[in-house]
C-alpha cells in the first residue's frame, strides 16, 4: 500500500496548519538552472543552484537550523512568483521577508550591505568593506559573499572587483555574467 | 572544528519519504483500510512534533511504527466506545508488520473467524500484549489469549 500525493498533501497542510514546519522546501525551474527554495516561518533563508546536491543541502540546515524539513511549496510561493518575474526582467527589487539565520554576525553585515547595491549597478569588494567599517577587511568581504546562503535574492552577484574584473561566485562565474547581463539588459 | 554526530537526524522529508508506505501498510493491517488512513495522519503528525527531540536516529522505521502501534491501539479503543457496531478491519489489508514474503500465512489469517483474527493480527501483525489486546477488543484478556490461540490451532491445521 502506498502513501498518494493526495494523502502526502493533506500531511503537509496539516503539519503547516499546527506550526511543525521548520523549514519548508521548494524547487523552480529558471533559466540559471533549477532553483532548491527553502523558507522557516520568518522568511527566506536559502536558495541552492542545482550544482549543490539537494539531499547534502536539506541534511546541512537540517544540522544547523531543525530537522523539521518538508516540501511545502505553498510557503514559497510569494518568492517564487518575485523569482519568476526577476528572471523575466519585470522586477528589479525583491520584497520578501528573510531569514539570516544561517549567516554569522559579519556576513550578515557584509549581505545586508550587498542587498542595498542596486539592480543593475555594481559595486567592488573594496566598496562594500568599506560599507560595512572594515576598509581592509575586503578579503573576509569576499568570503562572506562566497558562502552568501540566499543568492540572486540577496544579490551577491553584483559584487565585482576593483577595476571591473568578475570577481568570484558560488553559483560559478557563467550564472554571475548571466545575471549582470539580465540587469544591465 | 566540527563534530558528526553518527545518528545526526536527516530531514523529516527524508524519512517520511522512506518509511510512509511501511507506517501506512503497517496501520492496514492492524485497524484495516477505513481508518488507516486517519491514523497515519496521526502518526506522521505525532512523529514530526515530538522528532527534533529524538535523541538517536538509528532505527527511525522501528520509531514510526511504535508511534503507529499506539495510534492503532487509540483507534481501537475508540472503535469499541462507540456504540454502533462497525466493520471490521478490512481483511483484505492484514499484512505483516515487517512486510516480508509470508508464504501465504496471512492469507489464511484472512480466512479466520473475525475475532480470532482480529486478536491475531494485534498480537502478530501489531506485536500488542495482551492486556492491550484485551483492552482494544473490548474484552478480557483470559478472552483474548483464548482467541489467538484459536487462531493459531486453526492455521497449524490448515497449513500443515
Amino acid at each position: 500500500m502506498t502513501v498518494d500525493l493526495a494523502m502526502t498533501n493533506r500531511f503537509i497542510e496539516r503539519a503547516e496548519a499546527k506550526g511543525l514546519v521548520d523549514v519548508a522546501v521548494a524547487t523552480m525551474d529558471s533559466p540559471v538552472g533549477t532553483l532548491l527554495l527553502m523558507a522557516t516561518p520568518r522568511g527566506l533563508v536559502r536558495i541552492a543552484f542545482d550544482h549543490e546536491n539537494r539531499d547534502e543541502v536539506l541534511g546541512d540546515v537540517a544540522t544547523r537550523l531543525s530537522p523539521r524539513i518538508l516540501d511545502a511549496p505553498r510557503r514559497l510561493d510569494a518568492v517564487r512568483r518575485q523569482l519568476d518575474r526577476y528572471f523575466a526582467g519585470t522586477l528589479r527589487d525583491f520584497d520578501v521577508p528573510l531569514d539570516w539565520s544561517l549567516t554569522g554576525e559579519f556576513a550578515r553585515k557584509v549581505l545586508r550591505r550587498t542587498a542595498r547595491i542596486p539592480y543593475g549597478s555594481v559595486a567592488s569588494y573594496a566598496d562594500v568593506a568599506v560599507g560595512v567599517g572594515t576598509p581592509r577587511g575586503y578579503r573576509a568581504v569576499g568570503n562572506a559573499l562566497g558562502s552568501n546562503p540566499i543568492p540572486v535574492v540577496v544579490p551577491c552577484h553584483r559584487v565585482v572587483r576593483t577595476g571591473g574584473a568578475i570577481g568570484g561566485y558560488g553559483g560559478g562565474l557563467p550564472r554571475k555574467r548571466w545575471l549582470l547581463a539580465l540587469e544591465t539588459g | 572544528m566540527s563534530t558528526v554526530k553518527a545518528t545526526a537526524l536527516p530531514p523529516f522529508q527524508f524519512v517520511f519519504e522512506q518509511h510512509a508506505n511501511a507506517v501506512l501498510t503497517f496501520l492496514r493491517g492492524s485497524i484495516g483500510a477505513s481508518e488507516a488512513e486517519d491514523c497515519f495522519q496521526e502518526t506522521m503528525l505525532s512523529a514530526l512534533r515530538a522528532y527534533p527531540r529524538l535523541g538517536d536516529g538509528s532505527n527511525l522505521r522501528g520509531w514510526l511504527l511504535t508511534i503507529a502501534r499506539c495510534k492503532a491501539i487509540d483507534a481501537h479503543r475508540a472503535r469499541a466506545r462507540r456504540p454502533s457496531p462497525v466493520a471490521d478491519p478490512d481483511p483484505g489489508a492484514v499484512v505483516d508488520a515487517h512486510l516480508e514474503p509470508d508464504d501465504g500465512l496471512w492469507d489464511q489469517v484472512r480466512g479466520l473467524p473475525s475475532k480470532q483474527r482480529k486478536a491475531v493480527v494485534l498480537r502478530f501483525a501489531g506485536d500488542k500484549s495482551y492486556p492491550e489486546i484485551a483492552a482494544a477488543m473490548s474484552t478480557t484478556q483470559d478472552s483474548a489469549r483464548q482467541s489467538v490461540h484459536e487462531g493459531l490451532k486453526k492455521l497449524r491445521r490448515e497449513l500443515r
